[in-house]
């Protein structure tokens, strides 16, 4: 941390990745390395992690003691639920969606991938890639996580031998071209001995690439964004009740996919209305152009009808306006999906009501084959729906762009968010 | 190696505070900002008000008093409230005492601290918020690491950790049933390191507590406590005159002070990224257990 300096912190970027796994994949050992090795674990954490394994009469300073925060999760030495952790380096600071890996927590996982720029994959040198590892780069996937690193853990015990990594490297990748991946990185790794993962190994001579600390501070995350297609959703209807502001009426939101310039002709949905940026405001300043995912104040030359789940787009790029939504959904919830059920749907801005008009399949997460036949879509289930809303939404494939492709589907009884889904 | 379309981390932690802050003012009625007087609240006023300039904030802030407070954040919030043109709602903890709602702790490790969550959920059901923002960060604490954004409370103000709502991408479900409220932490993802950084920026003044400062103090435990009236030495205990500074602000009875000579935010930031040890480490009432927080949380504390 003392390489900090009040110099160059506005040129640090933000990294957000996910790390799936359990105790036995040295997931714990591997973020425990990543924060103590980059100094981010204070010395009263440490003795605090300390005391409690003693306690718990552990031989081994158990790292696992940080990250689980939960009473339940220390009592029964799992992790259950996401946790989020935060390092930084010189380079980059760094948030960690941390998540179980079994498949019984397979929303938890997909919870932590809907936020994530990066996952990492960890791969047991010594079981190469498996059921877990196949799960774990299906919900990358499927969410749409850009940059996938995969590490190849315990290199210490296979002899840091190349062969065996060159092995993995090459199953891994041919089992990743049935999958949506971008970008995939592999770094051979011992987290328990810290071979690349802070500092290069001097076991691996033959690895030529970077130590993983360096994989994440160079990953390039500048066009993780949708800078194409223009989409504003409406949040907030800023009208100052003041002498000086009168006549002020600006459209408050995050910009949700591509660029956004002052003079820019835009069209309103649903009104279709049409009119151009007066001007884009931060605080007191006005900006020339906004992009995602920016939270700016938009102004328009003409005084027309706008609220809350409205959205800006231009005339020659329009998303999708329709009722009728085919979904990839993960289903978040014990009470299983009721087709012809009736939910509440979120999504940007804007709330509606849906009817679950048919489960089309679901799919083995392990193996990524369709299940045919059950089509009952149960917690962590992961299916294709089609949905009907009351009321048109203005969706992008999941695909193109993450913010306008996301909704949740909300129980109307217990008001719980019971189901995620990505537009198709 | 930023090209234009790059945002620094501050910018992509402001923007998100800001859209979390907007969220909260679109779906609920009665929300309310929590003011302790601390760094963070002052940072989350601050993204409070960019978030909706020109106008003024469409919610109070709210204030929890101990009655054991430093003098200069009182000052310093009257001041702020002023300069806003915000509206203050105070929930006093004397008040709690004085009406018999709460008893108070005895003995020289007495603290107010935990009679807080009594006289706040009193004040959210008296002006029927429902939605109370805080400045908690995930950070902090290991049980804070699992909260949510939209963090759902039930009829008795309770926090279930293991039945929290799934959270994804940037949707936030603030629906509920009457009775229930949310505690909302726009300023969930930042650490102590951002939130300096992002007060260094911004130039946003601070009490004059948080800098160095001559200070009559004890010390307890490794600790050092500050000299106050209601403040009880134990035996071997005895005051004396240090140069010291907070680094955070509670009430007086829990807040650790630091030896410090840091005189200005540049010097605050460099002390931070040498030290070893957390912020809360010096909190009295986390060193109570290992799950000391998430017992507090669950009752329905900050």
């Amino acid at each position: 941390m003392s390489e900090f300096s009040t110099k160059g912190y506005l040129d640090m970027e933000l990294l957000r990745f996910t790390t799936a796994g359990s105790v036995d994949d040295g997931k714990s050992t591997l973020i425990g390395r990543l924060l103590y090795d980059s100094k981010s674990i204070f010395e009263d954490q440490l003795e605090a992690v300390k005391r409690a394994s003693i306690r718990r009469g552990n031989e081994h300073v158990d790292l696992a003691l940080l990250t689980d925060g939960l009473r339940a999760e220390r009592e029964q030495g799992i992790t259950i639920d996401v946790a989020y952790r935060y390092f930084a380096t010189p380079k980059r600071k760094f948030i960690i969606a941390d998540t179980p890996g079994h498949i019984q927590y397979t929303r938890n996982m997909v919870t932590g991938a809907s936020t994530a720029n990066a996952a990492i994959i960890l791969i047991d040198a010594r079981n190469g890639v498996t059921e877990q590892t196949c799960r774990h780069s299906y919900i990358a996937s499927l969410l749409r996580i850009p940059h996938v690193i995969a590490c190849i853990n315990k290199m210490d015990l296979v002899g840091y031998s190349e062969e065996t990594f060159r092995s993995i490297e090459k199953t891994y990748s041919e089992f990743a071209q049935k999958l949506d991946i971008p970008d995939i990185r592999f770094v051979p790794i011992s987290a328990l001995h810290g071979d690349n993962v802070v500092d290069a190994s001097t076991n691996m001579p033959w690895y030529a690439g970077g130590t993983l600390r360096q994989v994440l501070e160079g990953i390039e995350i500048g066009n993780d964004h949708n800078l194409v297609d223009p989409r504003f959703p409406v949040q907030y209807v800023i009208r100052p009740i003041s002498d000086e502001f009168h006549d002020y009426r600006g459209y408050a939101g995050r910009v949700a996919g591509g660029v956004f310039r002052k003079g820019d002709k835009v069209t309103v949905l649903p009104s279709m209305l049409g009119s151009t940026i007066k001007s884009i405001d931060l605080y007191k300043d006005t900006i020339e152009s906004a992009y995602a995912p920016m939270s700016v104040t938009i102004t328009l030359n003409d005084d027309i009808d706008i609220s809350r789940g409205d959205m800006l787009v231009k005339e020659e790029n329009m998303p999708q306006l329709t009722q009728d939504i085919d979904l990839m959904v993960c289903w978040m919830n014990e009470k299983p999906l009721q087709v012809n059920g009736k939910y509440t749907v979120k999504h940007t801005t804007r709330d509606v009501r849906c009817i679950v008009k048919e489960v089309k399949y679901k799919v083995n997460v392990n193996n990524l084959e369709q299940i045919g036949g059950d089509l009952n879509v149960g917690l962590n289930d992961i299916a294709c729906i089609s949905i009907r809303t009351t009321k048109p939404l203005f969706v992008d494939p999941y695909k193109k762009n993450r913010r306008t492709g996301a909704l949740i589907i909300i129980d109307e009884a217990t008001n719980n968010t019971i189901g995620v889904g990505m537009v198709l | 190696m930023r090209n234009s379309y790059n945002l620094t981390h501050l910018e992509e932690l402001e923007y998100e505070s800001i859209y979390v802050i907007r969220e909260v003012a679109a779906q609920f009625e009665r929300p309310a900002l929590l003011f302790s007087g601390g760094k963070d609240s002052i940072v989350m006023t601050h993204l409070a008000v960019k978030a909706f300039y020109p106008a003024k904030l469409p919610f109070p802030l709210v204030h929890i008093d101990t009655g054991h407070n430093f003098e200069e954040t009182i000052t310093y919030r009257d001041e702020l409230v002023k300069s806003i043109g915000a509206r203050l709602i105070v929930g006093s903890v004397q008040e709690s005492i004085d009406t018999g709602r709460v008893t108070e702790e005895k003995g020289p490790t007495a603290s107010r601290n935990i009679l807080q969550t009594t006289t706040l959920l009193d004040t959210i059901e008296k002006y029927k918020f429902d939605a109370a923002m805080g400045g908690g960060r995930r950070d902090e604490e290991k049980a804070r690491a699992k909260e949510r954004f939209f963090s759902h409370r039930d009829e008795f103000g309770q926090w279930d950790p293991k039945n929290q709502r799934p959270e994804l991408w940037n949707i936030f479900n603030g629906r509920k049933n009457p009775g229930e409220h949310f505690r909302v932490f726009p300023i969930s993802n930042w650490t102590e390191m951002d939130v300096w950084q992002y007060i260094l920026k911004e130039k946003i003044e601070l009490p004059n507590l948080y800098f160095t400062h001559q200070r009559e103090v004890f010390n307890r435990d490794g600790q050092w406590l500050a000299k106050a009236p209601f403040m009880m030495l134990k035996d071997g205990e005895y005051y004396e005159t240090k140069t010291v500074r907070c680094r955070t602000i509670g009430d007086i009875s829990c807040t650790g002070l630091t030896l410090s000579t840091a005189n200005s935010l540049e010097d605050i930031i460099s002390e931070i990224a040498a030290t070893r040890v957390t912020e809360r480490g010096g909190r009295a009432d986390d060193l109570r257990s290992e799950a000391a927080m998430e017992d507090r949380k669950k009752e329905g504390y900050f």
